[in-house]
């Protein structure tokens, strides 16, 4: 069964159309990589995912349920947008740290605000928030910045944002985490870091999404791969057989640009 | 110099009084149009056309005609236009019309410099708070907020130094401001008249206020520079 469900997503900005009828679906612990020329729609697509764009068609579903139909109005109200939109997490290409808190205040904030709404947070608010803390020191730890949990984001090297940027989201346990283009605003030495610790969620079985010009990376951490094209899914399969035998005659010009490179 | 003397100990008292006028004025100025400068940068930015439009240009009126015209229209319209003067004409009601001039003006300055901070948070703030699940409003307070005021402590200082300097256009509605105070001793007052050093006195005043201010602005700024 699959984890995602993603049915023909439509999404056009006034007159131009990105995303012309976009559907996948995923499963459980498997890793989707984006991969498709710039302007493709990649970015909006995972945009449409997370509701920061509005799909105008299409309908989404986590574990057969619906959580959006550009149908049905219901979808869009603010609160159910908020509750539904929790079942994914993104990290940008830009990172987007909160600068006024250290790493590990970013980490904690969204779940803190959340634990205000739990029933028996004045009575446990101490323990509760421990418990966050708690969480949010293993996040990080896990990420190899156990010792720059206090460092404000201006203190850290681009590498290290990006880490602190997966641990924030990683903090409130979504089913399905999206990554757009993690590494491109980095200096090539430290893409290595961040790659890596994808590589090591991929290995615990983490359900992701990967929006990447890291080829070489694509096919060797996802099951699937997805290649876009001028807003279309041009083709999809798994990582080997789009890599090794591409049927379409797009997908083989685009990877010929990275064989001689970067794979 | 024996004269000087003489006259120094009615004068300071005079212009201490004056000065207390002045700082009333500022600090109501500063606690309606802080908050009011806030309420209008949003109307400002309103989705809906209609208000954002009558909220720029109420701004662009307020902004673009001398404050002391705004003052006199404010003190003098009600009673010679509609036979009502609701403010009275005593010193109170000088205030309090002085203080709903000031008010307005500075809300709407103070509305354009909170608008310049909010715009200048980049969008990413705000779709990272909302990919986290936080409300708009806990993304205004919790991520926004403190940015903001970052961005803006330098241009609001600079109106506030203003403001100080500003009060003294009070006296065109004959407020008991420092400057009326120290004028008074040209007519007369207190047995004191024809001389002019009180008014020029009154300069050190405005000097140590706004230079207590400026410490006080460079700490705030200071403080603020524990993130960028
Ligand atoms: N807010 C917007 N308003 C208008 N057009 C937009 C908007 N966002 C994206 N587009 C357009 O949609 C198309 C797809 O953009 P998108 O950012 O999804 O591409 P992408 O595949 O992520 O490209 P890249 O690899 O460069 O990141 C582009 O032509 C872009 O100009
Ligand atoms: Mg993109």
């Amino acid at each position: 069964m699959s984890l995602l469900t993603a049915s023909h997503i439509c999404k056009s900005f006034e007159k131009t159309e990105v995303l012309k009828d976009i559907s996948f679906n995923l499963n459980e612990s498997n890793v989707l990589s984006i991969i498709g020329s710039s302007g493709s729609g990649k970015t909006t697509l995972l945009r449409c995912l997370n509701f920061l764009e509005k799909a105008d068609k299409g309908r989404i579903l986590v574990n057969d349920k619906v959580i959006f139909d550009a149908e049905d109005e219901s979808y869009l109200k603010p609160a159910v947008l908020r509750k539904n939109r929790l079942h994914f997490g993104l990290v940008f290409q830009s990172f987007n740290l909160f600068p006024q808190y250290t790493a590990l205040k970013n980490v904690m904030l969204a779940r803190m605000l959340q634990a205000k709404n739990d029933p028996d947070y004045k009575l446990h608010k101490k323990e509760i928030n421990e418990a966050i803390e708690a969480e949010a020191v293993a996040l990080l730890s896990q990420m190899g910045l156990k010792d720059r949990m206090m460092n404000y984001p201006h203190q850290l090297s681009g590498g290290q944002c990006q880490r602190v940027a997966i641990a924030r989201a990683l903090a409130l346990k979504p089913d399905i985490l999206c990554f757009d283009e993690p590494t491109s605003a980095l200096d090539p030495e430290l893409t290595g870091e961040v790659l890596k610790v994808i590589r090591e969620l991929a290995e615990q079985k983490a359900t992701m999404i990967i929006v990447t010009h890291e080829m070489a990376f694509a096919r060797d951490v996802s099951d699937e791969v997805m290649f876009m094209d001028n807003g279309y899914v041009l083709e999809q399969g798994p990582s080997a057989e789009i890599f090794e035998n591409p049927k379409e005659e797009r997908t083989k010009q685009f990877l010929s640009r990275f064989i001689s490179g970067n794979l | 110099m024996d004269l000087f003397f003489e006259q120094f100990p009615v004068v300071f008292k005079a212009l201490n009084i004056g000065f207390l006028q002045t700082l009333k004025l500022f600090f109501v100025t500063l606690v309606g149009a802080l908050p009011l400068g806030l309420l209008i940068s949003f109307g400002s930015r309103s989705k809906v056309k209609i208000i954002s439009a009558v909220f720029k240009v109420f701004i662009w009126i307020i902004r673009g005609t001398p404050l002391m015209i705004q003052l006199l229209i404010i003190y003098y319209f009600p009673g010679l236009v509609f036979n009502n003067p609701i403010w009275g004409g005593n010193e109170e009601g000088r205030f309090t019309a002085s203080a709903v001039a000031f008010i307005i003006n500075y809300a709407c300055y103070f509305s354009e410099i909170y608008r310049g901070g909010i715009q200048s948070i980049p969008a990413g703030q705000d779709e990272a708070g909302l990919v986290l699940g936080m409300t708009r409003s806990q993304i205004f307070f919790k991520v926004k907020l403190l940015q903001m005021i970052k961005r803006i402590v330098p241009p609001i200082s600079n109106e506030v130094l203003t403001l100080v300097k500003d009060t003294s256009l009070a006296r065109i509605i004959a407020l008991q401001e420092i400057i009326w105070a120290g004028q008074s001793f040209m007519k007369g007052s207190q047995g004191i008249s024809g001389v002019i050093w009180p008014l020029f006195f009154t300069g050190v005043y405005y000097l140590i206020c706004n230079g207590l201010l400026t410490l006080l602005f460079g700490k705030l700024e200071k403080k603020l520079e524990f993130f960028r």
